[in-house]
């Protein structure tokens, strides 16, 4: 009832007070934090996934309970038995090591061209014309056709597979830096040349954060297609002494051992969930920051 | 922003100015050789049926855009608020009147503690760490008018500012322009579609014609401050100037 409260005090003040007029209904009801609040937060965010891996767990079991191919098809019990054991041995954690340092390792370098084609292309018309639709066409290329060419180019190394992380990543993450560039509001442009920005500090001020959410959007996308090109690299290319995550895929798959290779897809499901939800959490954080969630 | 050529007892000179968008059959003529002359200290009103050229007037005089024939001579600098608060969403309400500062090359000391002189001039002292979302559409345009003072301009440029309010907000706010303008002695040209807003405001009323924009008629506004929206002078002469421009716009059979 403060809000109400506050709109008496309003009413009654002279004019001039900020909160005068009806305006000041527009304040009402701004909730404040907590630390209840934040537990809450917590379980409504963290319920619907254990429901969801209550109802995929579900599933699992009724196929395996069914009898489908039962001499090969994996149960959940001996599947997640099996899991455990690999997460007793070395091998799996160097694999999952191996596997995020290649992720991050090209995630970053991908930033890095993305931003810098992103700037040139939307800053240099000409450019523009000649490279936008051909980055929008890398996008829309398979990540595994490159393969071939990687591993000869490179031969079988480490460097092939990150050569391919950032070719997956990199022209997502110029499209959203040129789109989030394109759609910078023209009143605040209109806004900011009043005020006198121009060149550099435009660019600083206004244009670059004005492109965030687009950009996080572009950058979520693009990490999407990096783990989807390093798994499909590191399948391929398998790099000698070198335990991946892929590479352990690939191993199950010649020797038959389809519990094991289901295994292996759980941890890269949680890690892609996982990293899902660290975008999520930023694109949620600008987004509250912006008044738009 | 920049500075022209300077009359003496002018602050804002349109001489002939015309406005054209686009080319062959499909132009559109906004303005047609408008001359208008705006003395310094001066709050004159625009007024005129959408599609006059209003807006257009007001980004010619910023040097937003370019006229296509005429000349346009501000003396001093420009600021320009327009119907939309036009902040920066991503900084809090302080941090959008210090951009303003900045972009002037003001020092990091003396921005921190003009900002928050601003605020207090538009009543916003400790509001300055809210974002724009946070706080209501009056406060809004409140800060959007604390930053277009942070540009230290001799000519303030108001492109309906409180046409998304409501009245009660609108009254007070034209108390706080009437109070503003006065005591920092600002060139204002405030465009409108409110006849009685112009009347309350103005120490003149140019009333503009439908596409083209030409200058029509210019009412001089001689009730003395403080006005009040509603009174009967007020509403007399708003009253007059309604004629004129109904007479206008049923000559364009709108």
């Amino acid at each position: 009832m403060a809000s109400n409260d506050s709109w008496v005090a309003d009413g009654a003040a002279p004019a001039g007070t900020a909160l005068a007029g009806l305006d000041a209904l527009d304040l009402a009801g701004r909730p404040g934090g907590g630390r209840w609040r934040l537990a809450l937060r917590l379980w409504n965010a963290f319920w619907p996934k254990v429901l969801a891996i209550g109802l995929v767990l579900g599933v699992w079991e009724l196929v395996t309970l069914s009898g489908y191919k039962k001499e090969i098809f994996p149960g959940t019990g001996p599947t997640l038995a099996d899991l455990w054991d690999q997460a007793k041995t070395g091998t799996l954690w160097e694999a999952i090591g191996n596997t995020l340092q290649s992720a991050v390792i090209g995630f970053a370098v991908a930033i890095v061209i993305g931003c810098l084609i992103g700037g040139l292309v939307s800053r240099i018309y000409v450019l523009r014309a000649a490279v936008g639709s051909l980055i929008t066409g890398l996008q829309t290329m398979p990540s595994i056709a490159w393969v071939p060419f990687a591993a000869l180019l490179f031969g079988n190394n480490a460097s092939a597979i990150l050569f391919l992380v950032v070719l997956g990543a990199a022209p997502s993450i110029a499209n959203g830096l040129i789109t989030g560039v394109d759609y910078t509001s023209p009143l605040l442009l209109k806004a900011g040349a009043t005020m006198g920005l121009r060149g550099l500090s435009l660019w600083r001020h206004l244009i670059l954060p004005a492109s965030l959410p687009v950009f996080v959007a572009g950058l979520k996308q693009g990490w999407a297609f990096a783990w989807r090109s390093l798994m499909a690299g590191e399948l391929l290319v398998l790099v000698f002494n070198h335990p991946t995550l892929g590479e352990l895929l690939n191993n199950d798959q010649s020797l038959s051992d389809l519990q094991g290779a289901t295994a292996i897809m759980i941890v890269i499901f949680i890690i892609g969930i996982f990293v899902d939800g660290l975008f999520g959490a930023a694109d949620k954080s600008i987004r509250q920051r912006w008044g738009l969630a | 922003m920049t500075t022209n050529t300077v009359t003496e007892t002018s602050a804002v000179t349109l001489a002939g100015v015309s406005k054209v968008y686009g080319r062959g059959p499909a132009a559109v003529q906004a303005l047609d050789k408008v001359s208008l002359s705006v003395a310094p200290g001066e709050f004159t009103c625009l007024i005129g049926a959408s599609g006059c050229g209003k807006s257009t007037m007001l980004s010619l005089v910023a040097g937003l855009d370019k006229p296509t024939a005429g000349s346009i001579a501000v003396s001093g600098r420009v600021a320009m608020m327009f119907q939309e608060p036009a902040l920066f969403p991503w900084l809090t309400a302080g941090a959008n009147v210090e951009l303003a500062l900045r972009a002037r090359g003001v020092g990091r000391v003396e921005r921190r503690q003009r900002t928050g002189e601003l605020l207090d001039i538009v009543q916003l002292g400790g509001f300055g760490a809210k974002r724009p979302h946070e706080l209501s559409g009056g406060m809004r345009q409140r800060v959007a008018l604390a930053r277009a003072l942070a540009q230290d301009a001799d000519v303030l440029l108001m492109d309906e500012p409180f046409g998304a309010l409501d009245a009660m907000t609108r009254d007070v706010l034209h108390d706080e322009l009437d109070r503003i303008t006065a005591e920092r002695n600002l060139t204002v040209l405030f465009v409108t579609h409110n006849v009685r807003e112009a009347v309350r405001l103005g120490d003149r009323v140019v009333v503009l014609s439908s596409r083209p924009g030409r200058v029509l008629e210019e009412f001089p506004v001689e009730i003395p401050q403080p006005r009040r929206i509603d009174s009967a002078p007020v509403a007399e002469l708003a009253g007059q100037i309604t004629d004129r421009l109904r007479e206008e716009m049923s000559r364009h059979g709108e």
